[in-house]
């Protein structure tokens, strides 16, 4: 109770912080916003080229690249700001996050906040509302769950992500841009239907790494369609599951950094 | 308050040995220090750069893991129990600002309020000391970026303050600091220890910090403790003197001798001498030298702990420090 006051007192102070420099707001929020637009541009232009991709027609496919971009969205609005632990590692400023009486990562995450990012989110489920719009979905109450726990999912799945890749900084210093490969990377994997990628290139990355469980499979859920690929209709309802494991995972691999944290020297 | 048991923290430093390849080697950075603080001490922490000093800090604060060894803090395991830890202790760094660069102080003190979980009251009562002691009420309401650094550090002693901390860390508080600035920092941190509440550790370059602050000096070379004890135990251990100066009417006569007291120069055509006091007291020898001959001025020199110290650093290749009792 006391650390959720502590948090909020933290989140009002950077947002007073970052309104004192009000000026690039806004082209900042525009900016970011646009990187997202491009990706769903990318589907609506393969589709021109094609009626049909691995199997799934446009309207399918945008309801795919809308759980995807939601989910996206989302973690890169909660957790993205993650990324800028190498800056911190590298200078040392993890020193004062350290000695405070609060959790390292929530303390992170509020130092910036990424107030830019929240057009991408309301576009993302906008793509994502058109995609359901579109599509003759039979709505069970079990299809109603998932289309709410879905992008949650989605956002958990890609925020672990974005926690692990970031973590690298731990161990590496000048890991750069290599975690960036993981999270962008993901997404754009996520934004098709999987039948389009060659078979082991699927195998590890949509069942190995679960990435096929981010929106592929609910997708086909939600749609009634059977997998293509083979794997049962509750396949879809995995993705919870898959979200909280990737999520273990990540506050494995957090703690263990965070121990193997050199700071600098003063 | 603070236990230290044969404390180790390595580091492994990679080296370029040809274009692609890399060569692994381990630094030890703190080698087996072992040491313990009670409730109220004040302890000066020195080294050379690079002798450990930050690193040893670092691992009581629970912000590095000890490669081995066993540390405690309040009773409290600094890494496994850091954050309940920070709740009891205060940091200062003096080279990274905690405070929040672009809200006044002001805000940065009301937002530490928040997250150590401070009742209003007990917050109010110790801004309210801190503000009367460190000068504070004229750049309260300055943006952090905006302030100078010894303006800053008088924010930053403060918001180390405000939770009430059982053990305040410093590590370097006066670097940087003009003359004025390092007096208030010193001034301030000398009546907090006098209260006896808070258990003080600092490092330091500045050996006037130690002189002032710290009855308890610790010196760490190469990740070792080579010295634990006061300053005046320094000064036996490497055999420093407090020295008498007099300026004479006229040179000493030739078979002077000084009982106690060893004739150490004779300058400005003699009429200006230098005793070192050995083993007699200060009283004794100005008596017995005014005795002798007509004596102008007199001064008393404190041994230099500036020169000890160098001392203490440069010795460290080759012969081990002497032991013996401290």
């Amino acid at each position: 109770m006391g650390e959720l006051r502590a948090f909020a007192a933290l989140g009002a102070a950077q947002w007073r912080s970052a309104t004192s420099y009000r000026a690039s707001f806004l082209v900042e929020m525009l900016g970011n916003a646009g990187a997202t637009v491009f990706d769903v541009l990318t589907v609506l232009v393969l589709f021109q080229a094609t009626p049909e991709v691995g199997g799934f027609r446009l309207r399918e496919a945008m309801l795919i690249v809308g759980l995807s971009a939601a989910g996206f969205a989302l973690a890169d609005l909660t957790v993205g700001n993650v990324d800028r632990l190498k800056t911190y590692v590298r200078a040392g400023t993890l020193d004062a996050v350290l000695v405070r009486p609060l959790p390292a990562l929530p303390q992170l995450l509020l130092m910036d906040l990424p107030v830019r990012k929240l057009l991408r989110v309301l576009f993302g489920f906008t793509v994502l509302g058109l995609a359901v719009a579109a599509n003759p979905i039979d709505w069970t109450p079990g299809r109603v769950l998932l289309m709410v726990i879905t992008p949650i999912a989605a956002a958990v799945f890609f925020g672990s992500i974005f926690v692990v890749s970031a973590s690298l900084a731990f161990w590496w210093v000048d890991s750069g841009e290599i975690g960036a490969a993981f999270t962008y990377g993901g997404r754009d994997f996520t934004s098709y239907p999987i039948s389009v990628y060659g078979s082991w290139f699927r195998n590890v990355f949509a069942y190995g790494l679960g990435f096929g469980f981010v929106a592929y499979q609910p997708a086909l859920a939600l749609l009634g369609r059977a997998d293509p690929l083979g794997l049962p209709a509750w396949a879809g309802f995995l993705s919870p599951l898959v979200a909280l494991c990737a999520a273990a995972i990540a506050a494995g691999v957090w703690r263990t950094g965070i121990r193997h944290y050199r700071s600098t020297g003063s | 308050m603070i236990r230290m048991q044969d404390l180790k923290k390595d580091f492994t430093v990679r080296i370029k040995a040809g274009r692609l390849r890399r060569k692994k080697r381990t630094v030890a950075a703190v080698d087996g220090v072992s040491l313990t603080i009670d409730r109220g001490e004040m302890v000066g922490y020195i080294g050379p750069n690079g002798a450990g000093k930050s690193t040893t800090l670092k691992m009581l604060t629970g912000v590095l893991t000890p490669s081995s060894g066993e540390v405690s803090v309040c009773g409290l395991a600094p890494v496994p129990q850091r954050t309940k830890l920070a709740l009891r202790i205060g940091v200062v760094f003096g080279q990274r600002s905690q405070l929040w660069w672009d809200l006044p102080l002001r805000e940065s003190f009301e937002l530490l309020r928040h997250i150590y979980r401070v009742p209003p009251a007990d917050h109010a009562a110790r801004l309210k000391r801190c503000r009367a002691l460190l000068d504070l009420d004229d750049f309260l309401d300055t943006p952090v970026r905006q302030l100078s650094l010894g303006q800053r550090m008088r924010g930053e002693l403060t918001a180390a303050l405000l939770h009430g901390p059982e053990v305040l860390f410093l590590d370097e508080p006066t670097i940087g600091l003009d003359v004025v600035s390092k007096q208030a920092v010193r001034s301030f941190l000398a009546e907090l220890g006098a209260t006896g509440d808070v258990t003080l550790v600092l490092t330091t370059h500045d050996l006037a910090d130690i002189e002032r602050l710290c009855e308890r000096l610790v010196v760490i070379d190469h990740g070792r403790v080579v010295h634990d004890g006061s300053i005046d135990a320094l000064h036996a251990r490497y055999g420093s003197r407090r020295s008498l100066v007099a300026d004479l009417e006229q040179p000493l006569p030739p078979d002077f001798a000084l009982p106690g007291a060893v004739l150490t120069a004779v300058t400005a055509n003699g009429h200006r001498v230098t005793f070192a006091l050995e083993s007699t007291t200060a009283a004794a020898a100005v008596a017995a030298l005014v005795a002798a001959v007509p004596v102008r001025d007199l001064s008393l020199l404190e041994p230099d702990i500036e020169d000890v110290v160098a001392r203490l650093y440069t010795a460290r290749d080759g012969d081990p420090p002497p032991t013996g009792t401290v």
